[in-house]
């Protein structure tokens, strides 16, 4: 279980987090969704530590951080041990091969032998229905695929969750669906993941719960149903928003 | 002419293959790891963490104030101070290590504004994406970041590499019989400065060329992994 406690973040000129109080049960999928600069890649790239909160806790099983001290590199490590993170560009290093990409982490932080780490990712590849690529290089495969190697290059870290952020928001529609699919198939399979997106869709249809950001804050937080069969007030204006009049939306996001 | 020629080459080449290739390999080879650990000494820890402990800055001023000094003297004056110099204060140095030292301490300053510079180029995301997997600092830089910066090191560093290859003539003054100590002293005997230092000239073309091809056949194999075909940008 990921808990975060009275989390707050401030930028020089933009309050990024306010006081945020938040959990993400395991085994479950949890959807963070809300207006572009709300905060919530913010809140995801605290969790892995990428971002730094300057007050607050967060707590991972056991791990407790207090964000107003120093964080030392063997916790940074172990928590990092815990999570797995999917960005929206993908960042595969692009001087090696798709299997390499994936073994990467088992070899160099697992220490785990050169065969039993490419077993392992040749699983993955064929999980995520991409077993021919083993030996290319990223630069030669679609965002698509990339995305989903990706996801096996996380997973070859055995997360306790998996970290998404805005995993397909460079995609498009027809390499989208690639990629949800896979995570359709984790959510079943009871893999813990936190996923931002922009798509309501995927939100509706494997979220279990939703997590609503607005400002730094979070309006809404529980179940996945109740948030779309019966939104009230600044949630149904954002849902309406986004499925309604698009432009709209974008041109009010600028203001 | 012929004469001059079939009796200088020999001359001019053992001289090359003694003394103009080993120092401008050898100081290459020092200059390399100065610059490598300059570069990495002056980027870490990356801007934006938090505060470097205090010895660190020490460390980044030392190496900041050595870059400073060798690129804003000239590389004979530097020759002439470790050779001719140095002994006044006690230090005396063989004119090949003088040589040596003054030529790895110059290069790697150079080539450690190439390093920064490359290790630079290589996006946050590639930092972030090895930091999720749980690598720590120097893994990150070995097996991610350099590989990656090497490509984009390999012509400036072949341009410093050639350029030291050719500044190993100012070796001559110090004493050192390298190929153009080896020109000059010819050249007194035959009077023929044109023909000789042309020669002489045509000798270090040809190495350089070496260097060149060498550079293309790196820069290949360094960039492998970005076929034309499959950008998908």
């Amino acid at each position: 279980m990921i808990t975060l406690e009275h989390v707050d973040k401030k930028y020089i000129e933009h309050h990024a987090l306010k006081d945020v109080s938040l959990d993400f049960p395991k085994n479950e999928t949890t959807v963070i969704i809300g207006p572009s600069g709300s905060g919530k890649s913010t809140l995801l790239r605290a969790i892995n530590l990428l971002e730094l909160p300057e007050k607050g806790h967060l707590k991972f099983d056991d791990l407790d951080i207090d964000f107003s001290q120093p964080i030392s590199s063997k916790q940074q490590f172990q928590l990092r041990r815990k999570s797995g993170m999917v960005f929206q560009n993908w960042n595969l290093f692009p001087h090696l091969t798709v299997l390499q990409n994936i073994t990467e982490g088992p070899r160099a932080v697992l220490k785990q032998s050169k065969t039993v780490a490419e077993n392992a990712a040749k699983k993955l590849l064929e999980l995520v229905g991409l077993p021919d690529t083993a030996n290319r290089y990223p630069n030669q495969l679609s965002g698509g695929q990339q995305q989903r190697i990706s996801i096996c290059r996380a997973l070859a870290m055995q997360p306790e969750y998996l970290l998404l952020d805005e995993p397909t928001s460079a995609l498009d529609p027809e390499l989208e669906i690639q990629v949800l699919r896979v995570l359709k198939d984790l959510a079943a399979q009871k893999q813990s993941m936190i996923v931002v997106t922009h798509n309501m869709e995927f939100a509706r249809l494997v979220a279990d719960r939703i997590v609503f950001f607005e400002d730094g804050q979070a309006i809404y937080n529980g179940a996945s149903k109740a948030f779309f069969d019966h939104p009230e007030g600044r949630i149904k204006a954002f849902l309406e928003a986004i499925s309604l009049e698009s432009d709209e939306a974008a041109d009010s996001n600028l203001s | 002419m012929l004469h001059t020629i079939v009796t200088s080459v020999p001359e001019l080449l053992k001289a090359g293959i003694q003394y103009t290739i080993p120092l401008a390999l050898i100081s290459f080879f020092f200059g390399l790891i100065l610059a490598v650990l300059t570069a990495v000494v002056k980027l870490m820890p990356k801007p934006g963490h938090k505060l470097p402990k205090l010895g660190w800055r020490i460390l980044q001023a030392i190496f900041a104030f050595y870059v400073w000094l060798f690129r804003s003297t000239p590389l004979l004056v530097q020759l002439f101070i470790i050779f001719f110099g140095l002994p006044n204060a006690g230090i005396e140095l063989p004119a090949f290590l003088a040589a040596v030292v003054t030529f790895s301490l110059n290069t790697g300053a150079y080539a450690s504004e190439t390093i920064r510079a490359s290790i630079s180029s290589i996006p946050n995301d590639q930092w972030e994406a090895a930091y999720t997997l749980g690598m720590k600092r120097p893994q990150i830089l070995m097996r991610i970041i350099f590989p990656q910066a090497m490509r984009i090191a390999i012509p400036p560093l072949s341009n410093s590499f050639i350029g030291l290859v050719k500044d190993t003539s100012l070796a001559s003054s110090i004493t050192i019989l390298e190929m153009f100590t080896v020109s000059q002293q010819i050249t007194a005997k035959n009077y023929e400065p044109l023909l000789m230092y042309t020669i002489v000239a045509a000798i270090y073309a040809i190495f350089c060329s070496v260097l060149t091809y060498l550079q293309h056949y790196l820069e290949k194999r360094t960039s492998k992994y970005l076929s034309k075909d499959g950008a998908h940008h």
